[in-house]
């Protein structure tokens, strides 16, 4: 029993101090970035490996999406004779919440994975360590630059994603299923509003990117430098990451279209 | 060499995603609601809203004029106080326009539409419009029917 | 006055104790090797002078600054008159020969490409790997990579150099190339250095001053002939590689003969 409560203890302590540690982290990227503003450089390589990297993935998926969005969407508003709304149900699911939460949720397999065991085997080498002992501070000289690059790839990435989404709903409303094309753009433009559908979706991406790159490499930072620690560390990631997604998609929809 | 590569793609990368904002803002939605922020604001009295919403439509003769930017109970009347926001482009609707609560389809939306009156002098910001219909609430039709169709009998 | 100036060190990991009361001087101009058994935290010395740790008591003096009161900007200056060269070498993957040793220069002085080309090129050739700068790290041998890591950490001539196990895991030729290169720079740079390692002969051959370190203390200092005639048994197992002695042959535990008698926990 003793045992029981014991381990309980150090399992609070150890998440606490992670989480500290997570949170002292973030500070430092933070204070890197007008460094990195002003070597912008590094953040180009960045994005590149974080954005471009991930385009087509968010190109492929995001049309699909839309697609199925446009076939299910379909099938249920054709009984109430509303597949005219056709265009408005695919715009308002792929701007407000499919794109960011997909999207990120993407980003998180395929760029925060990646950002997670790169920084991992810099540390297991030793050439994170290295680099301080040459009195380069590797926050600021690697980590801040993957940060920033992240928290600009993922709203453009999602905007990506939910631009070739709606046309991949167009696609099969208008293609295959034959919804009349203007009733379809002008519902989808009338009900849509850039300001509370459109910006609120890009807001949502932005602290996603944040969030999807702050795990991602404080995992990396703080893993077990083993190749074993390494590939836990990656696997948290992308769970975690998934568990924040999700849970601030919540907090985030309330803030923002809960009132309404 | 590899450099430059990196940097067009990233170059085309940017550019990308600012096409998509750009097309979310242009195509799929209404991005002309924002610019015309600076339009002018009208109220009106309604005895029943029925569905109405903040955000929904106001059209004149089927084109949209503005849209419904707040809804309040006056608290004297007891009727819905419906403030409108109208485009500035639209700029000359007589004062004794009238607003009426419809909905569009039979299940749709509810959209207040605007008739234009005859006066000479033209709304502007603050004013009232006097004129209205309330909503028609289909509980309220169904039960008037039935009721008409006993009393009938 | 010596270099760096070691007080009665403690640093704990959980409940052990790496460092009890270990004071250390190391004299400019020096080669002084820090040795010990596998496990005496001999690395973790190197992290504590070099500011990556932080003990759990004493000083740590390196030029006259504690180490451990400086505050992060004066720490990165102080570390840019320190050069270290890990056991893996700690070369940047990502970028070639001559990148990593640039990366220091680039980082930290704003010399036009040129001079940067012209200062590289001469480190690489000290260390005998001018006209490998192409090959990325990933394509050298161990030993060759450490010499990179050599030329990397005195790019930007530092007042002394660490190094960590510098033989360890090296045929007889790069082995006998480190030590040579060790002693060169030393002398021709009038550099100070401390090498940590555990392997007598080598480090005898180049060391000024030797630390015996054991289970947090130092158990002797000398010279290497000084130390070759101690009366300490233990020094003597060390020096000559003894394999029983006052560091017993087995991990302590059960008696031999006891753990045999007791089959039946197994069966």
């Amino acid at each position: 029993m003793i045992g029981f409560i014991q381990g309980l203890g150090r399992s609070v302590i150890e998440t606490l101090q992670r989480l500290g540690r997570a949170h002292i982290f973030l500070w430092d990227m933070v204070r890197g970035i007008p460094e990195v503003l002003l070597r912008f450089s590094l953040v180009i390589q960045q994005l590149h490996s974080v954005g471009v990297m991930s385009v087509m993935i968010i190109l492929i998926s995001g049309l699909f999406v839309g697609m199925v969005l446009g076939l299910q969407g379909y099938n249920t508003l054709v009984d109430f004779g509303a597949e005219e709304s056709l265009g408005v149900l695919v715009a308002l699911s792929l701007v407000r919440e499919l794109g960011p939460v997909v999207c990120a949720l993407l980003f998180a397999g395929r760029a925060g994975s990646a950002l997670t065991a790169e920084i991992g085997l810099m540390k297991s080498t030793e050439q994170l360590s290295g680099m301080e002992m040459m009195a380069v501070d590797p926050v600021r000289r690697i980590i801040a630059p993957r940060f920033v690059a992240g928290i600009i790839s993922m709203p453009l990435l999602a905007a990506i994603f939910s631009a070739v989404g709606v046309f991949g709903g167009f696609l099969v409303g208008y293609g295959l299923l034959g919804v009349d094309d203007g009733a379809f753009w002008s519902q989808m433009q009338v009900k849509t509003d850039w300001h509370d559908d459109v910006l609120n979706g890009v807001i949502k991406s932005i602290v996603f990117g944040v969030v999807v790159t702050w795990i991602a490499l404080f995992e990396g930072y703080d893993a077990v430098p083993t190749s074993e620690g390494v590939g836990r560390a990656t696997t948290r990631t992308v769970v975690h990451s998934a568990f924040a997604i999700l849970g601030l998609d919540f907090v985030l929809t309330a803030l923002m279209f809960g009132g309404i | 060499m590899q450099k430059r590569n990196t940097e067009i793609t990233v170059g085309l990368f940017v550019a990308a995603g600012i096409v998509a904002i750009f097309v979310l803002a242009m195509k799929v939605s209404n991005f002309t609601d924002f610019t015309d922020d600076s339009g002018y604001q009208v109220v009106a009295e309604f005895a029943n809203i029925g569905g109405l919403k903040v955000r929904s439509p106001v059209t004149m003769a089927g084109v949209r004029v503005g849209r419904v930017s707040n809804i309040t109970l006056d608290e004297n009347t007891y009727n819905a106080k419906v403030t409108l926001d109208l485009y500035s482009k639209f700029s000359s609707l007589p004062t004794d326009t009238s607003a009426s609560i419809f909905t569009a389809g039979l299940l749709g939306e509810q959209y207040i539409a605007l008739d234009a009156g005859a006066e000479d002098e033209f709304l502007k910001n603050g004013d009232v419009l006097h004129l209205t219909q309330p909503a028609l609430v289909l509980e309220q039709v169904i039960g008037q029917f039935l009721f008409s169709k006993a009393e009938g009998e | 006055m010596p270099l760096i100036k070691i007080r009665d060190l403690h640093f704990y990991r959980g409940d052990r104790a790496i460092f009890d009361g270990v004071n250390i001087d190391i004299q400019r101009g020096k080669i002084t090797a820090i040795m010990g058994p596998s496990g005496t935290g001999k690395t973790t010395l190197l992290r504590l002078i070099g500011g990556q740790l932080k003990p759990d008591s004493g000083t740590i003096e390196v030029d006259g600054q504690n180490v451990h009161k400086l505050s992060h900007a004066g720490l990165y200056d102080l570390r840019k008159r320190m050069g270290m060269l890990f056991q893996s070498g700690a070369l940047l993957t990502d970028i070639s020969v001559f990148d990593n040793v640039a990366f220091p220069l680039r980082e930290h002085t704003d010399l036009p490409e040129s001079m940067i080309r012209d200062l590289v090129l001469m480190k690489l050739q000290a260390v005998g790997l001018r006209n490998a700068r192409d090959l990325m790290p990933a394509e050298l041998s161990g030993g060759m990579s450490r010499r990179v890591a050599l030329a990397r950490a005195v790019t930007l001539d530092p007042m002394m150099v660490m190094y960590d196990e510098p033989f360890t895991g090296q045929d007889p030729i790069s082995m006998g190339t480190i030590v040579n290169l060790i002693h060169r720079l030393n002398d021709a740079m009038g550099l100070t250095s401390i090498v940590v390692s555990h392997d007598v002969k080598e480090t005898t051959e180049i060391a000024d001053v030797i630390y015996l370190l054991s289970a947090g203390k130092v158990i002797e200092s000398g010279s290497p002939v000084q130390l070759k005639r101690s009366s300490s048994q233990w020094v003597q197992q060390f020096i000559q590689g003894l394999p029983d002695g006052p560091v017993p042959f087995h991990y302590p535990g059960e008696d031999f003969a006891d753990d045999l008698l007791n089959s039946e926990v197994s069966a």
